[in-house]
C-alpha cells in the first residue's frame, strides 16, 4: 500500500481486483487488473465483474455467476449436503483438513463447485459453476460428485446442462480419487450425449489440467470467455519443457478459437441470452422471449 | 555408477557382481566353486527379500520407472501369441509414444493398446519418453473404436510420466484428446481391461485407462501428479518427492485398499525387470481370467456396470 493510500479513509481505498475477500463492503473502489481504471464495486458487480471501461473479465464467484445466469430466484441447489472428506489424511506443509477449513472460511462454500437446477427464460436447465477462490477451483470428490449429480439430474429431466469452469485441475490432496473424477464426470456427459440432452461448457479464466481434459472440453458447444487461459498443461510447465518463452496470447480463448478447440467466445454479459438462444435451437423450440434491454451488453 | 541400478538395489547388485566373478573364475579351472556359488545365490535371494520386504512409496515409484523395466512392446511379445502393430491417427501423425493393434491372447483375438517408452537414447527420443501427444490418444481411440466394430476386447497397458506438455500438443488439443477418450471409453461396447505396468502418470495415463477392470503390477504406480510435481507445488521443492510419494498413496497396495484398482499382479522377487518372463506369465494369467469374467455380459449390462464402477469413485461427507 502506498503512502497516499494509507492516508485515505478505508472506504475510498483503491484495491487490486482479485486480491480481495469475498464480501466486499459497499463503497469500495477496485482497480481493473488490465486498464488500471478505478471502478466502483457496486457498479462492477452489476456489470458481472467486467470492467466498464475496457471489458476485461475479472473473477466472479460461483454463486454470483449462477444468480446472473439463471432466472431470478429459480435456482435450487444440487448436492449442497456434500462436503469434503480426507481419504488419504493428506499432509504437506499444511494438513489438507486445514486447507479445506481455510478455503471454507474464505469463500463461504463447502467445496469448489456449486450446482443448481433452475430455469433459463422459463425453460428448465441445470447449471454449475466452479469457485476458483476455493483451493484454485480444484476438482476432488465433492466437485466430481456434484457435477455428476447435476448431469444425472439434467438427464432425468431432459434439461440441458451448462457448466462454467474456473480451475487449476485435479485436487492433488485427494490423490487418485481426484483423477477418477475426470472419468466419472466424462461418463456422465457421455450419457447426456447419447440421450440427446445438450451440454454447454463455458471455459473461464483459468481452466487447465484435469478439468480441461475432461468435462471442460466435452461440451456440445464449448464457449470461451474473452482472454481466458485454457489448456492442458499450465504455461510454466510448458516453458520448463520446451525451454523457450511462449508466444503472446498462447492458450488464451482467442488462440483456442483460431486453433479450432472452442466454438465461440462470449462476453460474460451476453452469455445468458446467447446460451438461451443456442439451447432453444438445439431443442427445436421457438427463440426465447428476450427483453430488448438484455440483448446489448 | 551403473544407471541401471537403483540406490537400494546396490547391495543386491554387488552380490551379483561377486557371483559373476566367481562363476567366471570357476569355469575352466580346477577349483570347485559350486558350494560358494550356492551360498552366494542364497545370500542374494535373502538380501533381495530383505530389501523388497519394506519398500517405501518413493522406492516403488523408482521401480515403476526402472530403466530395465519391461515396456508394452516387451509384453506384446512375452504375453501375446501375436501382435500386429497399426500406426497413425488418420488425421495428423503417428505417435510412437502409444502403440497398438490387434493381438492374440492365449488364442483369443484382442486389441492391445499401450504407452511405450524407449530403452536407449535414440528410442527414448523417438518415443518421447512415453509422453503421448494428442495424435497418440487419437490413434488409441481409433483402435478402440475398431475393436468395438469387430467385437474385440480392449487391453490397455499404462506406462507414462504423463501427457506431453508441449506447444504443439496444446495447439492440437491435448485436453480435448484426453477428454474425448474418457467419454468414448465409458461407452465402448466391448470389455476393457486396463493394466498399469509401470508409471501411471495422471490424465495422460487415464486417457487409456477407463475400464471394466483395472490391474496393477505390484511395483507400478498410479497417481494424479508425479511425486516431484506434487512436491514442487505443495512443498515448494522437488527434493520432497519422497514425502509426496508417501502422501499421494500411489502404490498398488494403497490403491487396492482404497478400492480404486481391482487386482494386483505380483511381480517376481526383485521386481519385473529381474524376471520379465515370469512377470509376463502372471500378467497373462490375470488378463485371461479378467476377460473370462467379463465374457458373456451383454453390452448394455457391461456399460451399466462400467458406469456404476466409475460412479463409486469418490470420498465425501454427507452422501
Amino acid at each position: 500500500m502506498s503512502w497516499l493510500n494509507k492516508l485515505m479513509p478505508a472506504r475510498i481505498r483503491v484495491r487490486e481486483k482479485g486480491t480481495s475477500k469475498r464480501n466486499v463492503p459497499e463503497g469500495l473502489w477496485v482497480r481493473c487488473a488490465n486498464c488500471g481504471t478505478a471502478l466502483y464495486q457496486p457498479e462492477l458487480t452489476r456489470n458481472l465483474e467486467v470492467c466498464t471501461k475496457c471489458g476485461h473479465h475479472m473473477p466472479i464467484g460461483a454463486r454470483a455467476r449462477l444468480a446472473a445466469f439463471l432466472d431470478a430466484g429459480s435456482g435450487e441447489e444440487i448436492g449442497a449436503e456434500l462436503g469434503p472428506a480426507d481419504p488419504l489424511r493428506f499432509k504437506d506443509s499444511k494438513k489438507y483438513r486445514d486447507r479445506i477449513l481455510a478455503a471454507q472460511k474464505e469463500t463461504g462454500e463447502r467445496d469448489a463447485l456449486v450446482a443448481m437446477r433452475g430455469t433459463l427464460y422459463g425453460e428448465p436447465v441445470v447449471a454449475c459453476a466452479f469457485e476458483f477462490a476455493f483451493m484454485g477451483g480444484s476438482m476432488g470428490s465433492v466437485v466430481g460428485e456434484r457435477f455428476t449429480l447435476a448431469a444425472e439430474d439434467a438427464l432425468a429431466r431432459r434439461a440441458p446442462l451448462v457448466c462454467f469452469s474456473a480451475t487449476g485441475g485435479a485436487r492433488m490432496q485427494e490423490g487418485l480419487l481426484s483423477l477418477m473424477q475426470m472419468a466419472k464426470t466424462s461418463a456422465a456427459i457421455a450419457r447426456l450425449r447419447e440421450a440427446g440432452v445438450p451440454y454447454v461448457s463455458v471455459l473461464t479464466h483459468p481452466t487447465t489440467g484435469g478439468v480441461s481434459a475432461s468435462l471442460g472440453m466435452l461440451g456440445d458447444v464449448n464457449i470461451g470467455e474473452p482472454g481466458a487461459l485454457i489448456g492442458f498443461a499450465g504455461p510454466r510447465v510448458i516453458e520448463q519443457t520446451v525451454r523457450e518463452t511462449l508466444p503472446p496470447g498462447f492458450q488464451r480463448s482467442e488462440f483456442l478459437l483460431e486453433k479450432g478447440a472452442i466454438d465461440l467466445i462470449l462476453d460474460r454479459r451476453e452469455q445468458r441470452t446467447r446460451i438461451a438462444r443456442l439451447l432453444a435451437l438445439l431443442a427445436k423450440r421457438p427463440a426465447p422471449a428476450i427483453e430488448a434491454a438484455a440483448q446489448t451488453p | 555408477m551403473n544407471p541401471n541400478v537403483l540406490d537400494f538395489e546396490k547391495p543386491i547388485a554387488d552380490l551379483e557382481a561377486r557371483l559373476r566373478e566367481l562363476t567366471l573364475a570357476g569355469s575352466g579351472s580346477a577349483i570347485d566353486v559350486d558350494d560358494e556359488v550356492r551360498r552366494l545365490r542364497q545370500k542374494i535371494e535373502a538380501k533381495t527379500r530383505q530389501v523388497f520386504q519394506n519398500l517405501s512409496a518413493w522406492q516403488i515409484a523408482q521401480l515403476a520407472r526402472h530403466p530395465l523395466r519391461p515396456y508394452t512392446l516387451d509384453y506384446a511379445t512375452l504375453v501375446f501369441d501375436e501382435f500386429e502393430e497399426l500406426a497413425g491417427d488418420r488425421a495428423f501423425a503417428d505417435d510412437p509414444a502409444i502403440v497398438g493393434g490387434p493381438a492374440r491372447l492365449d488364442g483369443r483375438p484382442v486389441m492391445l493398446i499401450g504407452q511405450q517408452k524407449g530403452r536407449d537414447t535414440k528410442q527414448k527420443i523417438k518415443r518421447n519418453f512415453g509422453m503421448p501427444k494428442p495424435e497418440g490418444y487419437r490413434k488409441a481411440l481409433r483402435l478402440m473404436q475398431m475393436a468395438g466394430r469387430f467385437g474385440l476386447p480392449v487391453l490397455t497397458f499404462i506406462d507414462t510420466p504423463g501427457a506431453y506438455p508441449g506447444v504443439g500438443a496444446e495447439e492440437r488439443g491435448q485436453s480435448e484428446a484426453i477428454a474425448r477418450n474418457l467419454l468414448e471409453m465409458s461407452r465402448l461396447r466391448v470389455p476393457i481391461v486396463a493394466t498399469v505396468i509401470g508409471e501411471g502418470g495422471s490424465g495422460g495415463a487415464l486417457a487409456i485407462g477407463v475400464a471394466d477392470a483395472t490391474l496393477m503390477l505390484e511395483y507400478a504406480t498410479y497417481s494424479v501428479i508425479s511425486p516431484e510435481g506434487c512436491a514442487s507445488i505443495l512443498w515448494k521443492t522437488a527434493a520432497k518427492a519422497a514425502d509426496a510419494a508417501e502422501a499421494l498413496g500411489l502404490t498398488a497396495r494403497r490403491l487396492a485398499e482404497l478400492e480404486l484398482i481391482d487386482r494386483i499382479v505380483e511381480e517376481p522377487l526383485g521386481g519385473a525387470h529381474r524376471d520379465p518372463k515370469t512377470t509376463a506369465t502372471r500378467l497373462k494369467a490375470a488378463l485371461v481370467e479378467e476377460l473370462e469374467r467379463l465374457d458373456g455380459l451383454p453390452a448394455d449390462e457391461l456399460l451399466e456396470r462400467r458406469y456404476a464402477r466409475l460412479r463409486r469413485h469418490g470420498a465425501y461427507e454427507g452422501g
